[in-house]
């Protein structure tokens, strides 16, 4: 069993051809520019989607824990007295309480991938595993890999790279694909904006590469955090350096990911970050290439 | 790319106001008024093809290469005071409205009043259709459970194949003389009629040369008073081509057009037929002329594209017959739905995509017109490079091209018993309807409102609205004991009311065919002339009837909540669900929401919902096809709404699938709007449990947001969901890219809205989820994208 937050159809930007993106539900960083946050909290939580809300109360009246209230601007929840047992959200029709993350088996989540075969099958695509981190719940992205695997389905495997190599051990022979997130190559400062080292990661990029894997490197931007020359340069040459690697994709800071915050009742650290420019995005994608580097920058949505 | 010439027609058609010509219903009335004393139905039509191809105005625009309109000048109608005679209070109307207006000037008022009404008033095949309607069609009409294609129309739908590229009318002639040679008058009965209705057929072919050889008298008129040389030698051109085409076949491109305008303006000028009448295969028509043009050095690519552009602005010149009533309600639009196909497959079953192909789709993109109408013709054996050429005309956001499955048309096709060169040769017409082109006559007689008879059923007969008993008592729904009970009791009422229309079709049929027969049409479309039989009276070597089903995933959602709930979790009893229904709602929210969130819907790969559409689908389909019609062909089924499904939900009250009262149905095979909620993938996977090869036709549509479809990436993964439909056998896919007033709509009424899905980042959300702040970012954004 895992806990997965979100099986995305028809995802177009994580991976060749139409995939299906399933989104596992925990992660071991806490960066601060996090768009998924509520693939955080490896845990069920309920989230709000307050436009809905009819205000019928049931949600109040089904609560056994009394964390359910109804306020001016609808839903809300008593973080501290919820238990997440979900008992608002079943009876809230309007579904503006909603619980993210849902236990899940290997064959449930494979149920809903194999509905979109013939789609895999004609454009090329398959299977992402995103998150959260999916690593972080290592057997179950085992399980689902082979089970892909088993039915001939193309797999990439979305990671922060923030594990053991015996994890990557275990499953690499299963992943078609690496989307490997790089955010800054300064241990330093790795450590300050994403809470966790980066010594694993590097280490395991540089044995997956060893090893002839296909590997697309993403590299979020993220305003005075590595969108400096300098940054940018110091993660061009170590690309350069890696004995393989099939592309290096350059992934703009945007505050999408803010309204999420809000249904999660959660703080959003950068409130004031502000997308980066085309002019920054191609003055990156330059220096990247002249390093000799593949890149690709995805689309600015 | 467009030239000055071409850019000065476009904005001329584009500014032209849709004009009222009385011109026409004038000339009938005058025509009519000669007592021509015994005359046959045919010959009397023919001889009235003629008087109008004699005495109509002729129009030469400035700078105009392809040559001919309707009426008097670009945008003026004509009206059919035979077919439908308008009154003061329609001119009005017409004049008035807000949506689709004609300009109605006072001298055509007057016309109207002193000329036309006096003469055709209660005489006009609209009274006569109506008068021989039984009291149960005037009724079930009214309650708006179903629609009548003719009752303002004439029969049409048919498309054009090659013969004018190989023929002129002068070798339609000799044919017909062939075929009057061969009658026998001693065994077959019917001679002297087939006699009448070849003779007829003559007379409208000779009409047609006359009609040219008009304009090529005012094109040589006019060169002679031209003072530019150019102009001069481009008139006296369009007089050499008038003179040649359509006597005899055309020899180059230009003519090619030409000759297909003429033959265009002659079916849409003898009657006002519904729909689509239009080229059909072009790029595979036009390809042996332009590859000759190219090798003798006559004609390059420019010169043809210029000639495409002329040739579509005569397209958008030409409105739809002004509607009123019900057939304006249904088809709220002044396109005349012809759709210009291509690609597809050859009828040798080869790849049909030629250099023409891609020219034609630069020019659907350049002019960017409302018509002609546009569509790929999608086989496994075209290339991808042709399907995403397309994608990218699609991208830009005006609805076309329309993305069409060859190979299962073909399938199609034969199941209803065309040969397989005919299939081949055949393709999509209208808005999605399939046919055999130059060999099939394809009616469409009306819309059907499955919800309706739902309604019906959900009170044993009685409609809530007006509390007229419309149809059978097929019991209380209370008493209902299983799903399946009360699911026969929906299909005796779907067969009731299917009865009352079908038999209404067939007597209207035998209308046209006795007093309204189109003998210029009849010439065009194999095998009229060999079986000297009229187009409107089994002369086409296929003659098939539809009723196109309208409101498929509203009447499943709803079907799909009572099975649910009423059966199975026992939420409701049925007579609590029907007070929740007859009060709309009100102080039932709750329920309401239940029904939208906490029921399986149709559109989501949930089999418990789409085994209930399949169902739904197989009574339709059980109800109608293959029964026969009045011209040897059969009924056949449909599912299409044009703008049908506003109305139907205008007559129905709220529904158990969380719609509110007079709320408009979903459209075509589409799940209710807002009810699918996983993306388009999902949605695809729904809708192909229909057996689309049991149909003539299905519409699906696609909202995309610009977003999806910005880079390389999302057009080559736009094909991949295309072919994906395709190997799936769906027949049809629009995509609907959505701009900024869209979302902004969107943001006003979220309600209707729930399944925009915007590409917000590394993921995707649902619009009207979004905070008003990334909404708006959002639509700023998309402004750029798409202009």
């Amino acid at each position: 069993m895992a806990i997965v937050f979100d099986i995305r159809k028809y995802s177009i930007h994580d991976g060749p051809g139409i995939r299906t993106t399933v989104f596992f539900k925990g992660c071991p960083l806490r960066c601060r520019w996090c768009h998924n946050p509520e693939g955080q909290f490896l845990g069920v939580e309920v989230i709000l989607r307050s436009a809905r809300c009819i205000r019928c109360r049931a949600c109040v009246e089904a609560c056994p824990h009394g964390a359910a209230r109804l306020g001016e601007a609808g839903p809300e929840v008593q973080r501290e007295r919820c238990e997440r047992c979900g008992e608002c959200t079943l009876v809230c029709c309007a579904e503006a309480r909603q619980i993210v993350g849902r236990e899940m088996t290997v064959a449930q989540v494979m149920a809903e991938i194999e509905g979109d075969i013939p789609f895999y099958d004609e454009s090329g695509g398959g299977v992402t595993l995103s998150g959260g981190e999916p690593l972080a719940q290592r057997d179950f992205a085992l399980g689902l890999l082979e089970a892909c695997k088993e039915k001939e389905i193309h797999t990439a495997l979305d990671t922060c790279g923030f594990a053991t190599w015996d994890t990557f051990e275990r499953l690499r022979a299963c992943v078609d694909l690496f989307l490997y997130d790089l955010k800054l190559v300064d241990a330093e400062k790795h450590h300050q904006f994403t809470g966790v080292s980066n010594e694993r990661i590097l280490a395991n990029l540089q044995a997956l590469s060893q090893r002839g894997h296909k590997i697309l490197l993403r590299v979020p931007v993220i305003p005075g955090i590595n969108d400096d020359a300098e940054t940018i340069r110091q993660i061009a040459s170590l690309a350069a350096s890696l004995p393989h690697l099939d592309g290096i994709e350059l992934l703009p800071y945007h505050h999408i990911g803010v309204d999420k915050y809000t249904r999660l009742n959660k703080t959003y650290l950068l409130p004031d970050a502000q997308p980066p420019s085309e002019e920054k995005m191609a003055e990156l994608t330059y220096i990247l290439q002249a390093y000799g580097l593949p890149v690709k920058i995805e689309v600015k949505t | 790319m467009i030239s000055e010439r071409v850019a000065l027609l476009r904005k001329q058609s584009l500014e032209a106001r849709p004009t009222l010509s009385t011109e026409r219903a004038e000339l009938m009335t005058e025509f009519y008024k000669q007592n021509l004393g015994l005359v046959s139905a045919p010959m009397r039509r023919a001889l009235a093809f003629q008087y109008l191809m004699e005495h109509k105005t002729i129009y030469i625009g400035p700078a105009e290469l392809i040559v001919g309109e309707k009426a008097t000048a670009p945008k003026a109608t004509p009206t059919y005071p035979e077919l439908c005679c308008h009154s003061l209070q329609d001119l009005e109307i017409l004049d008035s409205r807000e949506k689709i207006p004609f300009a109605v000037s006072p001298q055509a008022r007057q016309v109207y009043q002193e000329t036309i009404i006096p003469f055709w008033q209660g005489k006009s095949m609209r009274d006569l259709l109506f008068a021989e309607m039984t009291g149960e069609w005037k009724a079930a009409y009214e309650a708006g459970i179903f629609t009548e294609f003719m009752e303002q129309r004439a029969p049409g739908h048919t498309v054009l194949d090659d013969k004018i590229y190989r023929k002129g009318m002068l070798d339609v002639k000799a044919e017909i003389q062939h075929s009057l040679e061969e009658l026998d008058y001693f065994n077959d009965p019917q001679a002297y009629a087939k006699e009448q209705e070849l003779q007829a057929m003559a007379v409208c072919a000779e009409a047609l040369i006359r009609f040219a050889q008009r304009h090529a008298h005012l094109a040589m008129a006019s060169a002679k008073r031209e003072a530019d040389p150019q102009r001069k030698a481009e008139l006296e051109r369009i007089a050499e081509v008038c003179t040649h085409v359509p006597a005899q076949a055309p020899r180059d491109f230009w003519e090619a057009l030409q000759y297909y305008w003429f033959v265009h303006l002659g079916v849409t000028t003898e009657l006002n037929t519904w729909d689509a009448f239009c080229p059909g295969h072009l790029d595979r028509h036009l390809y042996p002329f332009y590859k000759k043009g190219l090798e003798e050095g006559t004609l390059d690519r420019e010169q043809a594209e210029e000639l495409l552009q002329c040739f579509w602005i005569k397209f958008n010149n030409q409105p739809a017959p002004p509607k009123v009533g019900v057939t304006a309600e249904e088809s709220g639009t002044y396109t005349d739905f012809a759709q210009i196909n291509t690609g597809g497959i050859m009828e040798d079953g080869a790849d049909g995509v030629n250099e023409v192909t891609y020219l034609l789709l630069d020019v659907i993109e350049a002019m960017r017109l409302l018509q002609p109408s546009s569509s790929i013709q999608v086989s496994k054996k075209n290339p991808d490079r042709f399907v995403k050429r397309a994608a990218r005309i699609i991208r830009t956001g005006f609805g076309q091209p329309s993305v069409f499955n060859a190979d299962l048309i073909v399938q199609e096709l034969v199941r209803m018993g065309k040969s397989v060169a005919d299939a081949r040769s055949g393709g999509s017409s209208g808005c999605v309807e399939v046919g055999a082109f130059g060999k099939e006559a394809y009616i469409l007689t009306g819309y059907f409102n499955m919800p309706k008879v739902l309604e019906l059923t959900l009170h044993n007969g009685q409609d809530p609205r007006t509390g007229r008993k419309l149809g059978l008592e097929t019991g209380n729904p209370a008493t209902f004991k299983s799903f399946e009970e009360f699911f026969a009791a929906y299909e005796k009422q779907l067969r009731h009311s299917i009865d009352i229309k079908m038999r209404g079709n067939n007597v209207i049929e035998r209308l046209y065919a006795a007093y309204m027969p189109a003998p210029f049409l009849s010439l065009l479309i194999d095998d009229c002339i060999a079986t000297g039989k009229d187009y409107h009276d089994g002369g086409a070597r296929y003659n098939t009837s539809y009723i196109q089903g309208v409101g498929l995933g509203t009447i499943t959602d709803a079907m799909t909540a009572i099975k649910y709930h009423v059966f199975e979790e026992k939420t409701w009893k049925m007579d609590e669900l029907l007070k929740i229904l007859d009060a709309n709602f009100e102080g039932y929210e709750r329920e309401r929401q239940r029904l939208l969130n906490k029921t399986p819907r149709y559109g989501n790969d949930d089999d418990y919902a789409d085994r209930v559409m399949v169902e739904l689908f197989n009574v339709y389909f059980d109800a109608i096809d293959g029964r026969p019609n009045t011209k040897g062909g059969a009924y056949r089924v449909n599912l299409l709404p044009t703008t049908v499904h506003v109305y139907f939900g205008s007559v129905i009250g709220a529904t158990p699938d969380g719609r509110r009262a007079w709320q408009p149905l979903s459209e075509g095979v589409s799940p209710v709007q807002g009810a699918d909620r996983h993306g388009p993938t999902v949605v695809l996977k729904s809708v192909a449990k229909i057996d689309h090869a049991r149909t003539g036709g299905t519409l699906l549509n696609q909202k995309f947001t610009p977003q999806l479809l910005k880079d390389e990436e999302g057009l080559d993964k736009l094909v991949g969901l295309i072919r994906t439909y395709f190997k799936l056998d769906g027949h049809h896919i629009q995509f609907n890219v959505v701009d900024a007033a869209t979302l902004r709509a969107a943001q006003q009424h979220p309600e209707q809205h729930r399944d925009l899905i915007v590409r917000v980042a590394g993921y995707s959300d649902y619009f009207c989820d979004l905070s008003q702040t990334l909404q708006d970012e959002i639509i700023t954004r998309t402004e750029h994208q798409v202009f």
